[in-house]
């Protein structure tokens, strides 16, 4: 295979490791599968490998009907996000050989949202819940003539949830999500918090209004399973604590 | 050139793509954040509430072998101890019912299970807090009336 060839040369002095490792894939075709199974491939892989590579060398080397969403590759789109051994990460964040080679790697679609085909799912109701936290400026009065200028210290207090690439990591680790994706998640609230304490805003107390709703902010359990699953580490169940701390004495 | 162009529309029997997907409707009221801060002030409540009513009950005095009926008698004879005793029903009743209730919430996948498992829940609740009230204020434990067998009363009652 061209891998290989392309591995040889290098395979004399400072040569990286390659192994072989089986990806465990959770598949389902909607035309024929009756309910997703689970398929093993093995491939050969080198020490600097990420999943999404393994991915790359089934879809384009042994199974070309494999699906599943990528696009910058890189950790910032956001497209990659699924189950990988049973917590959500990026593929393309997570190296091979962190994840235990000698075992078959689980690889599922994120839980919560319905399954299209094998990796992809249904964002249309994170997108929702994301859209209806309203996650624009709002502002009222004049435009200014040059920036909306503020200082570092006003920054500060919301530059963790600016990090978010919405790649619904944290939301479909959520097991409230889980039940019926009511509960609007922590991706929306973390896009919420991004606005409310942010000192050019003027619409916070809408996006609390949205975020007291039975399915708000008051439905998070503090489980953590969040910020465990942020691919950029935000700090997410200590955003929504904010979010709650705002609402109980309505001062953002 | 100036036709008119017709876009074809899709079949009818095909759904169009994406339909929208559906949410609950927006609830506007504050009640799920006094729930939430009610669950943590009656629960620093209940701390208090209940080890102290452990440590009279248990430490106290001759420990778990003064428990008996005139032992409730005596506790329930003064006000203060009436007031003790309720605020635990009532805050332990609410604080566990809607405990459960938020676990109905999150681990119930049809809305009918949700209303029913909620129904069962309220019609519990309701049961055990009106015959613990109505315990703790009507007891008496001397009941004067005619029809009543004297030498049933406990032996600390002046009719016996």
């Amino acid at each position: 295979m061209a891998r290989e060839t392309d591995a040889t040369p290098e395979s004399t002095a400072g040569a990286i490791p390659s192994f072989d490792v089986t990806v465990r894939i959770r598949r389902y075709d909607p035309e024929q599968d009756e309910s997703p199974h689970w398929e093993d491939y093995k491939v050969s892989v080198h020490g600097t490998d990420r999943l999404l590579d393994a991915l790359h060398i089934i879809k384009w080397e042994q199974d070309g009907s494999l699906t599943f969403r990528r696009s910058c590759a890189h950790g910032v789109c956001g497209s990659d996000a699924m189950r990988i051994n049973g917590r959500n990460r990026l593929a393309c964040k997570a190296l091979l050989k962190d994840l235990d080679p000698s075992k078959p790697i689980t690889v599922e679609p994120i839980k919560g949202l319905p399954v299209e085909k094998d990796l992809v799912v249904d964002m249309e109701p994170f997108f929702q819940s994301y859209r209806e936290v309203m996650p624009f400026l709002i502002t009222s009065g004049h435009e200014p003539t040059k920036e909306r200028l503020q200082s570092a210290h006003d920054r500060e207090r919301f530059d963790d949830t600016t990090k978010c690439i919405l790649c619904a990591a944290c939301t479909s680790s959520c097991p409230v999500f889980w039940t019926d994706g009511q509960y609007f998640g922590p991706a929306a609230i973390v896009n919420a918090h991004r606005f409310i304490f942010d000192s050019r805003d003027e619409g916070a107390d809408l996006r609390l209004e949205v975020l007291n709703d039975r399915e708000g902010v008051w439905r998070c359990r503090t489980t953590f399973n969040c910020s465990e699953a942020c691919p950029r580490g935000i700090q997410v169940t200590k955003a929504i604590a904010e979010v709650k701390q705002a609402l109980l004495t309505r001062k953002v | 050139m100036t036709a008119v162009q017709s876009t074809p529309g899709p079949a009818q029997a095909i759904d169009a793509p994406r339909s929208p997907y559906r949410r609950s409707k927006p609830t506007r009221t504050n009640f799920e954040l006094y729930a939430w801060l009610f669950m943590r002030m009656s629960g620093v409540l209940l701390v208090v509430l209940v080890l102290g009513h452990l440590f009279v009950n248990l430490m106290l005095g001759d420990g778990i072998h003064q428990v008996d009926f005139a032992f409730v008698a005596g506790k329930w004879a003064s006000p203060f101890w009436k007031v003790w005793d309720l605020s635990m029903l009532w805050l332990a009743m609410l604080h566990g019912t809607n405990g459960v209730r938020t676990i109905i919430n999150d681990y119930a996948e049809r809305n009918g299970t949700r209303f029913w498992l909620k129904m069962a829940l309220y019609v519990a609740f309701a049961l055990t807090v009106v015959l613990g009230t109505l315990v703790i204020f009507t007891f008496d434990p001397c009941p004067i009336g005619a029809d009543i067998d004297a030498s049933a009363l406990p032996s600390f009652c002046p009719a016996r």
